[in-house]
């Protein structure tokens, strides 16, 4: 029983992040009908932006991560416009194709500036954990989850109550009577884009400190991605948060009581069942797969 | 006349790749590089059959590759595992070139199987449930410890026996003998891909890549002929895994690397997907790439240098290497025939 308890606060934990990372996967595979595969690299950059900003800037935690969600937001936009915005029109494969080249172009990246050599970022917070009842949580996984409801908060009320996510909205249900209607849906592209990828940025940033950055973990980190935006339906961003979690406790539970070294392998079999047997995900009205 | 002329290309390529060894005189780096460079050209090929001509992006595709290996490295090395239930599966080693016929087997039904299973969704999704059957094969050659020796890897993989009777057998321990045994199977996989796209089967291929729904409504069985295209493809892949096996006598879970399917796409793509010659070409340019560029820059260097290649022939040649050389030639670019164009004595 305390371990299954232990289990659930782990996973609220990394399921805050999964849902960060998620979200912003669903925005750009809905929105822009592209399958980001610099999403991973995304994550691993904003990591080591944290660690930049800590190790070599001193600043302390709570700056590191409005530093990297910036930096997100800025290769975000730079992918958008050099890459995709003339590629608009292709067909998905290719953007697919030209996506890969461009995260391992990031992914090489990062290897080849900062080593292969895993870095810990030295975290502001006291070493003994705060016991709740029978658990522990360290205080640095409670300001990630803080940090992460936070910022799942703002992308809501940014989506929900701002004219840039009326327009969002808009031109993710018809991106042509979106533009009719005046929406600028090239500058609308941009800035789902860079939304995303500073959400990748964000949860690369979080994870980064509670484990270790090293330049291969956002290849999981994407792939994860991916299976909480099936999981959650194509451009649902409901769907993607409860979807993090819902990975997160799968991930829990059959490391916990199958084996630690299938963890990875929950992910990939959920995006197996999903789409063999609900294409649409778990919480898709009328959504068609093509 | 216009056979011969078509046959030409392939057949100078071939004697040029036969003849290689023999100016290279016996430089080991080389010919090492040839050897796993023609092993992934024969990866690339078959990706080919379903990324070219059936138009499915499968980036899972390094599963079969790896099933081939470990297949065919555990049937010449045994293995004895419990299998749970009191059951324990106990094998004794058999030759090696009977673990290359079992990888090909064994690969060509996991295509089936996973080819089944996939071919119900299409687009990204198809490209998402190919990615995640691989990660899993992956997962399970590392974590089942007992039969693949998990990251501590398979060794002492013995190299493949071939016999002929009445001439003896031979052993092919050196460099040079797998060179020529990757050609052969490399050569015979080129025929089995140019006979199959090049019957009435390759324009059903062609025509479901170019309108799906034409392609079923002239009855053309969708279901059917990807799950061929699935099984040859997969088979060939197993066959490379296999050499591959064989060759270097040790494998452990990389084989299964996310990062060589991506290779062989990129040999595909920047080839020329959709062609015969493409994916040879783009085989040799990549697979050899490292050994040019391995003076100048590290490794992790290498591979930027790659993912801008492909990002560049996307936005440049998106049709890849070959048809954009052959289209230069002819100076007017070929106009691409839809195979399920209306047929021109239609009444009007």
């Amino acid at each position: 029983m305390d371990q299954l308890i232990q289990h659930l606060v782990n996973t609220l934990i990394l399921g805050g992040t999964y849902a960060l990372l998620g979200i912003g996967l669903t925005l750009i595979f809905g929105i822009m009908n592209v399958v980001n595969f610099t999403h991973g690299a995304l994550y691993t950059v904003g990591a080591y932006l944290t660690y930049l900003a800590v190790a070599a800037l001193g600043l302390d935690l709570f700056l590191a991560l409005p530093v990297a969600i910036l930096g997100g937001l800025l290769l975000g936009a730079l992918i958008e416009i050099v890459l995709l915005r003339p590629l608009r029109g292709q067909d998905i494969d290719t953007t697919m194709l030209v996506m890969i080249g461009a995260g391992i172009v990031l992914q090489s990246g990062t290897l080849w500036i900062f080593g292969g050599v895993a870095k810990a970022v030295p975290s502001p917070f006291p070493e003994a954990p705060l016991q709740i009842g029978p658990a522990s949580v360290s205080w640095l996984r409670l300001f990630v989850l803080g940090a992460a409801l936070l910022l799942i908060g703002l992308t809501y009320a940014l989506i929900n109550r701002t004219k840039l996510g009326l327009a969002m909205r808009a031109t993710f249900q018809d991106a042509d009577t979106a533009a009719l209607m005046g929406v600028n849906v090239r500058v609308i592209y941009t800035a789902t884009f860079a939304m995303g990828s500073a959400l990748a940025a964000a949860a690369g940033a979080l994870l980064g400190p509670v484990y270790v950055v090293h330049p291969q973990m956002g290849g999981p980190a994407e792939l994860k991605a991916f299976a909480i935006v099936i999981l959650g339906g194509l451009g649902n961003v409901t769907g993607a948060a409860i979807g993090g979690f819902i990975l997160a406790l799968a991930e829990e539970l059959g490391a916990g009581y199958i084996s630690s070294g299938y963890r990875d392998a929950m992910g990939f079999l959920i995006i197996i069942a999903v789409l063999l047997y609900r294409p649409t995900g778990l919480f898709a009205k009328a959504e068609r797969v093509g | 006349m216009s056979r011969l002329l078509h046959a030409l290309p392939p057949l100078a390529l071939l004697a040029a790749l036969a003849a290689l060894p023999l100016a290279l005189g016996s430089n080991p780096y080389l010919l090492n590089a040839l050897i796993v460079t023609g092993i992934l050209t024969i990866g690339a090929m078959s990706l080919n059959l379903l990324l070219g001509y059936t138009g499915q992006l499968s980036l899972g595709h390094i599963a079969f590759f790896g099933i081939g290996a470990y297949v065919s490295a555990l049937t010449s090395l045994g293995f004895d595992v419990e299998l749970g239930f009191g059951l324990r599966a106990v094998h004794e080693p058999w030759p090696a070139a009977v673990g290359f016929v079992l990888a090909v087997v064994a690969a060509g039904a996991c295509g089936y199987l996973i080819g089944r299973l996939s071919f119900r969704v299409r687009g990204a999704y198809f490209v998402l449930v190919t990615i995640s059957f691989a990660e899993v094969v992956r997962l399970v050659a590392l974590n089942w410890v007992e039969l693949t020796q998990g990251p501590l890897a398979l060794t002492n993989i013995p190299a493949i026996t071939l016999g002929l009777p009445g001439l003896g057998t031979w052993t092919l321990r050196t460099k040079l003998q797998n060179y020529y045994l990757v050609l052969a199977v490399g050569t015979l996989c080129w025929f089995v891909v140019a006979r199959l796209v090049g019957a009435r089967f390759g324009r059903a291929m062609r025509g479901l890549k170019e309108n799906e729904s034409l392609a079923l409504s002239v009855g053309i069985n969708a279901t059917r002929t990807l799950t061929v295209a699935a099984v040859v493809s997969a088979a060939m892949a197993g066959a490379a895994g296999s050499l591959y096996a064989h060759y270097l006598r040790i494998i452990d879970p990389e084989v299964f690397a996310f990062t060589t399917t991506v290779g062989m796409v990129i040999m595909v793509v920047a080839g020329g997907k959709g062609t015969l010659m493409g994916p040879v070409v783009g085989g040799l340019i990549f697979g050899l790439l490292p050994v040019a560029l391995r003076p100048v820059m590290a490794p992790e260097a290498q591979w930027i240098v790659y993912g801008l290649v492909l990002i560049v022939i996307l936005f440049v040649m998106p049709r890849g290497i070959v048809p954009g050389l052959a289209g230069l030639v002819r100076r007017r670019p070929a106009r691409a025939v839809p195979v399920l164009e209306a047929s021109p004595e239609a009444p009007r």
